[in-house]
């Protein structure tokens, strides 16, 4: 095996996906959905375990963390790769505890006997060294990416549950998920759908555009106009960059405006969020929770006399707090926003969290 | 016969816009008084009325279709003049005077909602007999101005429901039929509706800005005066915008027409002059929808100019005219913002962070007087697309030396938790409390509320109106689709609209923000809730 070779090949890999993820975020380079960098995530944490020198499961815990912080660090606000990340560390260590022969609830749940008696999992630190874990790891990650690659399938199949005919439907922004939702509803059933543009970007006239290609009646309105056309509204669906812990949401800008003028109006506020957006991050931390791009969508260089003067914000997510969401539906059914965090205990291991 | 029928219909529609009968009978009189002097006297004045409505009294009883539909149209007419016209004029142009003062403030010509032609006519007679017994009482009185607040004093109690102004009916083919036919009578072009509209709005007018309406009018035109004209293409191209500023540029065209004005042989000052602004207003209202200041002001130029004394030379009446109009900006417009602005400095405190939204001319005057009073404060101007007017209020208090910050409406959440007030600007105060401006100030006001922010509400009780009005939908007005297609990175994703049926575009202009939002209302009378709005209209009517 030509080791060396592999190896640069490897890290050229990693060094190309890093550059894409600085380059994506700022929104020069090709945006990219969520699910993309999901895929593109987890396939290059299946080459790093496949090609990579390791021994032991502790060793490869530590390469992924590694690469793990680095890839975070390119773009903090594109959470999905962290979430795939831990994702595959679990993976990890679920396949580990198998090969050891022990069972899995035993080992991961931290209940307060374990804690007492014996001082918690630092005991373990995966240190022996099993043949078939590595067959049995990137077994493991190509189900996780069979999975991903069905996620949008799946919450599209739950459409007709949620919409029934001559209904109005509010949209913000623009989502692939919401997208594939709202057309496989309209092959059967007819409504009609109001899609908030979301300045500066405009994203919501694209998929305007897309959703009466696909013969649905749709209707833009400005950003402006939402509290206004609310009363006519039967339900908001949106979607999200992420899921946060506590149920709530990191949502474009203007989500928590429409989420509010719901809530005044009763309308039932339902999110399509596949679980990879799930994070295990909260909303406190104040200075990474917001990102910003160039205010000159805002306010561009022509008003240049008053430009230096002026502060202008151009702030790109919004908190959308769970108090003000109905339902999630992802590609495992549908749950209410208080049940979010025990999904995430199933999806990630806790000393994961920090990665 | 037909012949016959349509001459009548001819000669009541003549009645009706001059306001003065051409009747053979009547030509000997006239003439008879040109001779003697350059008015006709009263008793002149008020013979030829009665023989006018002998007259109309016979031809009612014909009971003619024509004469019935004619009949209606002219009703529409003179009810958007009539509100304080002397009701000696209106029922000698058989139509009675609408009842209430505080009449509906579209000014466009109301139109009656379908009755029974029988049930009409009942009514008219017994309005008709109540106001000549009324009139013949009062022989001796200073006769226009008592039979008016008569008529006010006894229809305040009670007042009938308003007509339905015809700018909401769009759907109703009807309405737009009459619509068409008086606009044809007064040779005013028809502005055509553009584009597709949203079902949820197909009772409204959608024009675009591409097609002015002066694009179908003879240059020079003869019916409307030039300033007209020019105040029209302002209006409808979006160049004169703002309330403060569209009641302004009408009253000062109003101005140069009463300037230009010169009273015909033959017919009163009062009355013509007010005939001669029914199409101006149509043409207006065809422009772009008047609003609720432009209507208030258009009233009070009609009870002004109808109010002049008959033996009033031509000379004195126009100055006189021109002094009210002056009166009315001076007092209701500029002297209510020094008020206004006076209250609300004690509203503003040092190192306060005060958020304002789009470009209100009494919230910026208000900002730079506190300015000027050396109050510490700093601003968050929040703006909206398509019509990005707080780039202009951003422009006017940077100028002045006011830090600000500035983003768009959908970042609104975002700067929420650094503010302490918001201060909104309004362009109309409906009668249950509903505060009517523009699109997107109810978004602030619920997001300001969940924050817990204070909301106050700036306007001048000249901007009041006795209209209801829960939602946005009822009535609004609908601006130019295209203004929503953007070009970014190169692509212009809504550029071929028109080509995909189901895919439309609504540009709203103005939603109506409920009272509970709304924490304090500063007019020139003092610090209001929003709730007090209907008790200032009455007190406002009791005093006019």
């Amino acid at each position: 095996m030509p080791g060396p070779d592999k190896e640069t090949d490897l890290t050229e890999r990693v060094e190309a996906f890093l550059s894409d993820l600085k380059r994506g975020g700022s929104g020069a380079g090709p945006l990219r959905g969520s699910a993309e960098t999901a895929r593109e995530t987890t396939a290059l944490l299946r080459k790093i375990t496949a090609q990579a020198r390791w021994s032991s499961a502790g060793d490869l815990m530590e390469i992924i963390r590694k690469e793990g912080r680095r890839m975070t660090a390119a773009q903090p606000s594109e959470t999905t790769v962290g979430n795939m990340i831990r994702r595959v560390l679990k993976i990890i260590r679920e396949e580990y505890a198998r090969s050891r022969g022990s069972s899995e609830e035993a080992d991961q749940q931290e209940s307060l006997h374990k804690l007492l008696t014996s001082g918690g999992l630092s005991e373990e630190n995966f240190r022996q060294h099993f043949a078939p874990l590595k067959a049995n790891v990137i077994e493991a990650i190509n189900e996780l990416l069979t999975e991903l690659e069905g996620t949008t399938d799946n919450i599209s199949m739950q459409a007709l549950e949620h919409i029934h005919s001559n209904e109005v439907i509010m949209t913000i922004g623009r989502s692939r998920t919401v997208e594939a939702f709202l057309r496989d509803a309209a092959r059967k059933r007819k409504f009609h759908v109001i899609v908030a543009e979301c300045a500066p970007f405009c994203q919501g006239h694209e998929m305007a555009t897309n959703l009466s290609k696909a013969g649905i009646e749709t209707t833009v309105i400005a950003d402006a106009a939402i509290f206004a056309v609310m009363s006519r509204v039967n339900k908001v669906i949106i979607g999200t960059q992420t899921v946060l812990a506590n149920g709530g949401l990191r949502a474009v800008n203007g989500t928590h405006t429409l989420a509010l003028a719901a809530k005044h109006h009763s309308t039932p506020l339902i999110v399509c969020a596949p679980m990879f957006k799930l994070s295990p991050q909260f909303p406190n931390e104040e200075d990474t929770f917001h990102k910003f791009v160039s205010p000159h969508e805002v306010l561009p260089f022509t008003e240049g006399e008053i430009l230096s003067k002026v502060n202008v914000h151009c702030p790109v997510f919004d908190y959308v707090p769970p108090e003000l969401i109905t339902l999630f539906i992802s590609n495992i059914g549908g749950h209410a926003p208080s049940y979010i965090y025990r999904l995430m205990s199933e999806l990630y291991h806790p000393e994961d969290h920090e990665l | 016969m037909l012949l016959q029928q349509q001459r009548k219909r001819s000669r009541i529609v003549k009645m009706a816009d001059s306001g003065v009968t051409d009747g053979n009978e009547k030509k000997g009189d006239i003439e008879r008084a040109k001779n003697e002097g350059k008015e006709l006297t009263k008793e002149e004045k008020q013979r030829l009325r009665k023989e006018k409505k002998q007259q109309k009294k016979s031809k009612e009883k014909k009971d003619d279709k024509a004469i019935q539909e004619s009949g209606k149209e002219t009703k529409g007419d003179s009810s958007a003049v009539s509100a304080p016209q002397p009701s000696t004029q209106s029922t000698a142009q058989k139509v009675p005077a609408p009842v209430s003062v505080p009449a509906p403030e579209a000014p466009t010509p109301a139109e009656k909602p379908p009755k029974s032609k029988a049930e009409l006519k009942a009514e008219r007679r017994a309005r008709q007999e109540a106001e000549r017994a009324s009139k013949q009482s009062k022989k001796g009185d200073p006769g226009p101005q008592g039979a008016v607040s008569k008529s006010k004093a006894a229809t305040n109690e009670l007042q009938p429901v308003k007509r339905l102004p015809e700018h909401i009916q769009v759907d109703n083919p009807d309405v737009l039929k009459k619509l068409a036919k008086k606009l044809e009578r007064q040779q005013i072009p028809l502005r055509l509706d553009y584009g597709y509209k949203v079902s949820l709005f197909s009772h409204l007018h959608q024009y675009s800005r591409k097609a002015p309406l002066t694009q179908q009018l003879s240059i020079p035109s003869t019916v409307i005066h030039p300033a007209i004209v020019r105040l029209g293409l302002q209006y409808s191209q979006g160049i004169v915008a703002g309330s403060n500023a569209r009641s302004i540029a009408l009253l000062h065209a109003f101005k140069q027409v009463i300037r230009d004005y010169t009273t015909p042989p033959n017919e009163e000052l009062s009355r013509d002059l007010v005939n001669r602004l029914k199409p101006y207003i149509s043409f207006l209202n065809q422009c772009r929808p008047l609003s609720a200041s432009m209507g208030n002001a258009i009233k009070y130029v009609k009870k002004e100019i109808s109010n002049i004394p008959s033996q009033c030379k031509e000379e004195e009446a126009k100055r006189k005219l021109l002094f009210c109009i002056e009166w009315y900006i001076k007092e209701k417009i500029i002297l209510a913002a020094k008020a206004i602005a006076e209250s609300s400095i004690e509203k503003i405190s040092d190192g306060d962070v005060i958020l304002i939204y789009g470009c209100s001319s009494l919230v910026n005057h208000i900002l730079c007087e506190a300015l000027e009073k050396n109050r510490k404060f700093r601003v968050i101007v929040v703006d909206s697309r398509p019509r990005l007017e707080g780039r202009e209020a951003l422009r006017r208090l940077v100028q002045r030396g006011i830090s600000c910050t500035y983003v768009l409406i959908s970042a609104v959440s975002y700067i929420l938790p650094e503010v302490s007030k918001v201060f909104l600007g309004a362009h109309a105060l409906l009668a249950n409390g509903y505060v009517m401006s523009r699109v997107g100030t109810s978004q602030i006001a619920l997001v300001a509320k969940a924050f817990n922010v204070p909301v106050l509400v700036c306007c001048e009780t000249y901007k009041f109106c006795e209209r209801v009005q829960t939602d946005s939908f009822v009535s609004n007005e609908l601006d130019d689709p295209d203004d929503l297609i953007v070009t970014r990175n190169g692509q212009t994703h809504l550029e071929h609209w028109q080509q995909e049926p189901p895919l439309g575009l609504l540009n709203l202009v103005y939603d109506v923000t409920p009272p509970d939002f709304v924490d304090l209302v500063i007019t020139e009378l003092g610090m209001i809730p929003c709730t007090s709005v209907p008790v200032v209209l009455r007190v406002k009517n009791v005093d006019q």
